[in-house]
């Protein structure tokens, strides 16, 4: 063995690049609770305030304090930066100093100069000519490619917000591999899978051939950077603080040369705790020392930022990068996954405050223990900065090595990622299936010219038919319009630092998604269930309607209309697998929408469920605000009706409540009196 | 069989341990001057339901209420018993965890058919929670426009028959904040056998716009919301009366 794994318990990982495998035979579940946490540091807490500080003179700025202009952001185009190198035990900056937002052409040079045009800066006009010229960019590949049809659904927004113009996002390069292995290893087995590689020079093959020595020149230069803040990732970490920082500086190269739409970090926390207990137990660090390392570590993670436009942050609602790391969760075997270091993630928000970013994400079980259960809770009564997923749905299908990218997309850490897609409008869909493809808003033939409905009362059984051919052709457009951009994407602006970090043969499920999914079952429930009569303009364009008696609304446990949700789930997923995929990718569709809900609203007229033109969609797979009737449990049932097998790549609830109605914070509820009476 | 239902709640975690499945009765003796669901009083109105069709309900999301179960609450309960029994003989079937929310105000220590009902419902009870308005008889005719003898009369025979008890207490600022008479309340819950734990809620307004609604006068115009940092205090009162009473009967 290794002298860097002294003490690890051999195996499988040994002899082959399989991080499941160490974790497997490292771990150690902790089924106690949070008492054993420390607070943070002296320099944490300088630290935090000089983060915090640098934050005020951002807001104050505008929203942006420094920008990039003169340098291309690569793995190592920029030498470090610090906040107190004195002071910070991880270290690692996206550019020479925080805060600074680094140049990211290759997704598009518009992009990138608008992004920095509307925060008061210029891109230098040597970079804006060479890549208007000499280098193509995603963006340009993309449109040099799209059809017409393509063009108009786009400006039309039946698809919408598509990573034509912008980084995809979304995959997970497996970082832990730099702290397991050190990055020679890694390379060593590119090298091996660059030669097992089809001696036949199909289009395949040799762009196989390419990435793979794409991704080894991403494993040097990731060398190299480390190198230059004086760290050596050559080698295996010989300890938690080597380990995080490997790992960190794994995910740090990732984001320096790929502004995503979400750049997830995965599931770090119990594979870093196989360190950290060997740590312990040989006196290496203490637990304030560790827990120092983690803060730092998250403190990195909190200061990611990228050059984006306004109307970027519209769609977004903000500037997210979404750093998910996903928490805790079961094993295949049973055991549970939570470790000390699980509960060190979630202490950073009592140490560092709360905060949006990174996004921890608890993948939930029954079978979590008790004592995580209940920090979960305390944590985010305290924070609100905890988001859950369900571990026992998604471990059926990803076993127990899968993290979250952006907020529910599930994939196998360094062995599966996703082609982005964006979604589908539904609502306007169904909009288009009664106008025969002509848009209500802009009253243009942007779909198929198929016959309209006609006279004054809707009938559900033709208004359905109508649809669900309306839904096959924009399947396909959107199908084929995304098999453009990730085409594209492939060539212009390939995540070579990711894909370092996965095996050779990765699955790739090629996303897709849908928005106003509750307004469209709520439309046709009222189709079915009530009277609603068709309103026309002067050019025959139905803009409204009249809806006269009740219906079942989703949300509500209502068969009646939850089932229409989940019939039309299927049937677009159905519609969407009948299509070609690049790079076969397995199709998936999300329903998911938590922000730009608000977007797809403003550009969809009026409803037949009584939703008027403008309004916001509900987010995600969200009954209809305000439809609801029968409490919470009949809300979520609504929504778990909705099939995971049709919705692999996620089905988003998002779920407000009043502390107060979650129950009370005493004991009253511990149902022991002896309690209170012995204060 | 069927019985007069107000309304359900899917998501209940203020009534009983747990998350719970809230059926609210429609009908209520009591005129409680914080009444905030004065819509349930009325025999009237309300739906008819059958105990199949509420189970069918609870079933259907049996996963939501891990730890928790059924908590039937109203308007008052006990005004309808026979269908209270049976929903509860299903329940039991099931393995659902029951609770009764009541003020205790059918309670008749004298009547014999009643008590027979009573010990049967019982039997397939878990857990009642009984909110005792005030512990003063005078008082509590004036704020409940009914007397307290049968209620603390339950009290006493849900703790000889063994029945899991939690106490409500509304704190209303002016009305039911006296110090002497929380200590006695205290002093008498204390006494009670199988007191699981003491719920003590702040007086709120929310159920102010019912009334409009209704058309009827606000009976605690005027009164402020009880303040929720008070009511630990007050509490604490309620909480000596019960040590107290315990010191005693250890002596």
């Amino acid at each position: 063995m290794r002298p860097e794994w002294k003490d690890f318990v051999g195996g499988k990982w040994e002899s082959e690049i399989n991080v499941r495998d160490f974790i497997q035979k490292n771990y150690h579940p902790y089924d106690g609770d949070d008492t054993f946490l420390a607070g943070p540091t002296q320099n944490t807490k300088d630290l935090w305030a000089q983060v915090l500080d640098l934050q005020k003179q951002e807001r104050e700025a505008g929203g942006v304090l420094d920008m990039d202009t003169k340098v291309i952001s690569t793995i190592t185009s920029h030498g470090p930066g610090y906040l107190n190198k004195d002071k910070e035990t991880i270290v690692g900056f996206q550019t020479d100093k925080p805060f600074k937002r680094s140049l990211q052409p290759y997704g598009g040079i518009r992009m990138a100069e608008k992004a920095c045009s509307d925060n008061g800066y210029e891109v230098d006009p040597e970079i804006s000519e060479f890549f208007s010229t000499h280098r193509k960019t995603h963006n340009a590949g993309v449109f040099d490619a799209y059809n017409q049809e393509m063009r108009t659904c786009r400006s039309a927004h039946i698809i919408t917000g598509l990573p034509d113009a912008y980084g995809r996002g979304r995959i997970i390069g497996d970082y832990r591999r730099i702290a397991l292995y050190g990055i020679d290893r890694l390379i060593e087995d590119k090298q091996e899978q660059k030669d097992s590689t089809g001696r036949v020079m199909t289009d395949d093959v040799i762009r196989l051939r390419e990435e793979i020595s794409e991704q080894m020149t991403a494993l040097k230069m990731m060398k190299e950077m480390a190198a230059s803040y004086g760290c050596d990732i050559s080698k295996p970490a010989t300890n938690v603080q080597e380990a995080i920082q490997a790992t960190y500086f794994g995910y740090l190269c990732a984001v320096k040369e790929q502004n995503g739409a979400a750049m997830s970090l995965g599931r770090t926390s119990t594979f870093l705790d196989c360190f950290a207990e060997r740590d312990l137990a040989n006196g290496t660090f203490t637990e304030e020392q560790i827990q120092e390392f983690v803060d730092h570590f998250i403190m990195k993670l909190r200061c990611i930022k990228f050059a984006r436009t306004p109307e970027y942050n519209q769609i977004f609602a903000g500037d997210p990068v979404w750093v998910t790391e996903s928490l805790g969760g079961v094993g295949v075997d049973g055991r549970h996954m939570v470790s000390k270091m699980s509960f060190r993630y979630l202490n950073t928000l009592n140490n560092l405050g709360p905060s949006p970013e990174p996004n921890l994400t608890v993948l939930w079980s029954t079978r979590l223990p008790e004592g995580w259960k209940k920090f979960c809770a305390k944590m985010s009564i305290k924070t609100s900065s905890i988001q859950y997923e369900n571990d026992d749905l998604m471990r059926v299908t990803h076993g127990d090595d899968y993290g979250i990218a952006c907020c529910v997309s599930s994939m196998v850490i360094g062995k599966e990622m996703q082609f982005f897609g964006a979604r589908a409008n539904l609502a306007k869909c169904l909009l288009y299936a009664l106008n025969g493809g002509v848009d209500e808003v802009s009253k243009k033939q942007v779909g198929p010219k198929y016959r309209p409905v006609e006279g004054d009362v809707l009938d559900y059984d033709d208004v359905m038919s109508k649809f669900i051919d309306m839904m096959e052709w924009q399947a396909d457009v959107y199908v084929n319009t995304l098999n453009i951009i990730h085409y594209m994407h492939d060539k212009y602006c390939y995540e070579r630092a990711q894909m370092a970090l996965h095996d050779r043969d990765v699955k790739r499920y090629f996303a897709t998604g849908v928005a106003g999914l509750s307004i469209v079952a709520d439309s046709l429930s009222a189709i079915k269930y009530a009277k609603v009569e068709a309103i026309r303009d002067e050019d025959g364009v139905i803009v409204d309607f009249k809806t006269t008696g009740e219906f079942p609304k989703y949300g509500n446990d209502d068969d009646r209309v939850d089932l229409i949700a989940q019939e039309i789930v299927h049937k677009f997923m159905t519609a969407v697998r009948r299509h070609h995929t690049y790079r076969n990718g397995v199709p998936t569709t999300s329903i998911l929408t938590i922000t730009s809900n608000v977007t797809y609203g403003k550009a969809t007229g009026n409803t037949p469920d009584g939703r008027k033109k403008g309004q916001p969609f509900a987010p995600g797979a969200n009954p209809m605000h305000g439809r609801d009737t029968h409490g919470a449990v009949a809300s979520l049932a609504s929504v778990a009706k909705l099939p995971f097998k049709d919705a692999q790549d996620g089905i988003s609830n998002t779920f407000s409540i009043i502390p107060g109605a979650l129950g009370k914070d005493d004991q009253v509820f511990a149902g022991d009196i002896e309690l209170d009476l012995s204060k | 069989m069927s019985g007069r239902i107000h309304s359900l709640e899917s998501f209940g975690t203020v009534d009983g341990p747990g998350v719970r499945f809230v059926v609210f009765v429609q009908g209520c003796p009591m005129r409680c001057a914080y009444c905030h669901n004065p819509d349930t009083w009325s025999t009237e109105g309300g739906k008819q339901m059958e105990v199949s069709e509420i189970i069918d309900e609870f079933e259907r999301n049996r996963s939501f209420y891990k730890g928790g179960g059924i908590t039937v609450t109203g308007g008052e309960p006990l005004l309808q018993i026979d269908f209270l029994t049976e929903l509860f003989t299903e329940a039991k079937k099931h393995d659902i965890h029951t609770c009764i929310d009541t003020s205790g105000i059918v309670f008749k220590p004298q009547n014999e058919a009643l008590i027979a009902k009573l010990d049967a419902l019982m039997e397939l009870t878990d857990l009642v929670m009984l909110d005792i308005k005030h512990i003063d008889p005078e008082e509590h005719k004036k704020l409940t426009k009914q007397p307290n003898d049968g209620i603390l009369a339950f009290a006493e025979y849900l703790s000889d028959r063994g029945v899991d008890i939690w106490i409500r207490h509304v704190v209303v600022p002016t009305i039911t904040d006296n110090d002497d008479y929380l200590f006695k309340l205290g002093y008498f819950i204390g006494g009670l056998k199988t007191l699981k734990a003491l719920d003590v809620l702040p007086y709120h307004t929310m159920g102010k716009p019912k009334y409009e609604k209704l058309g009827l006068p606000y009976p605690l115009e005027g009164i402020e919301p009880m303040d929720k940092n008070k009511v630990v205090e007050k509490k604490q009162m309620i909480l000596n009366g019960i040590k107290e009473k315990r010191k005693e009967l250890k002596q």
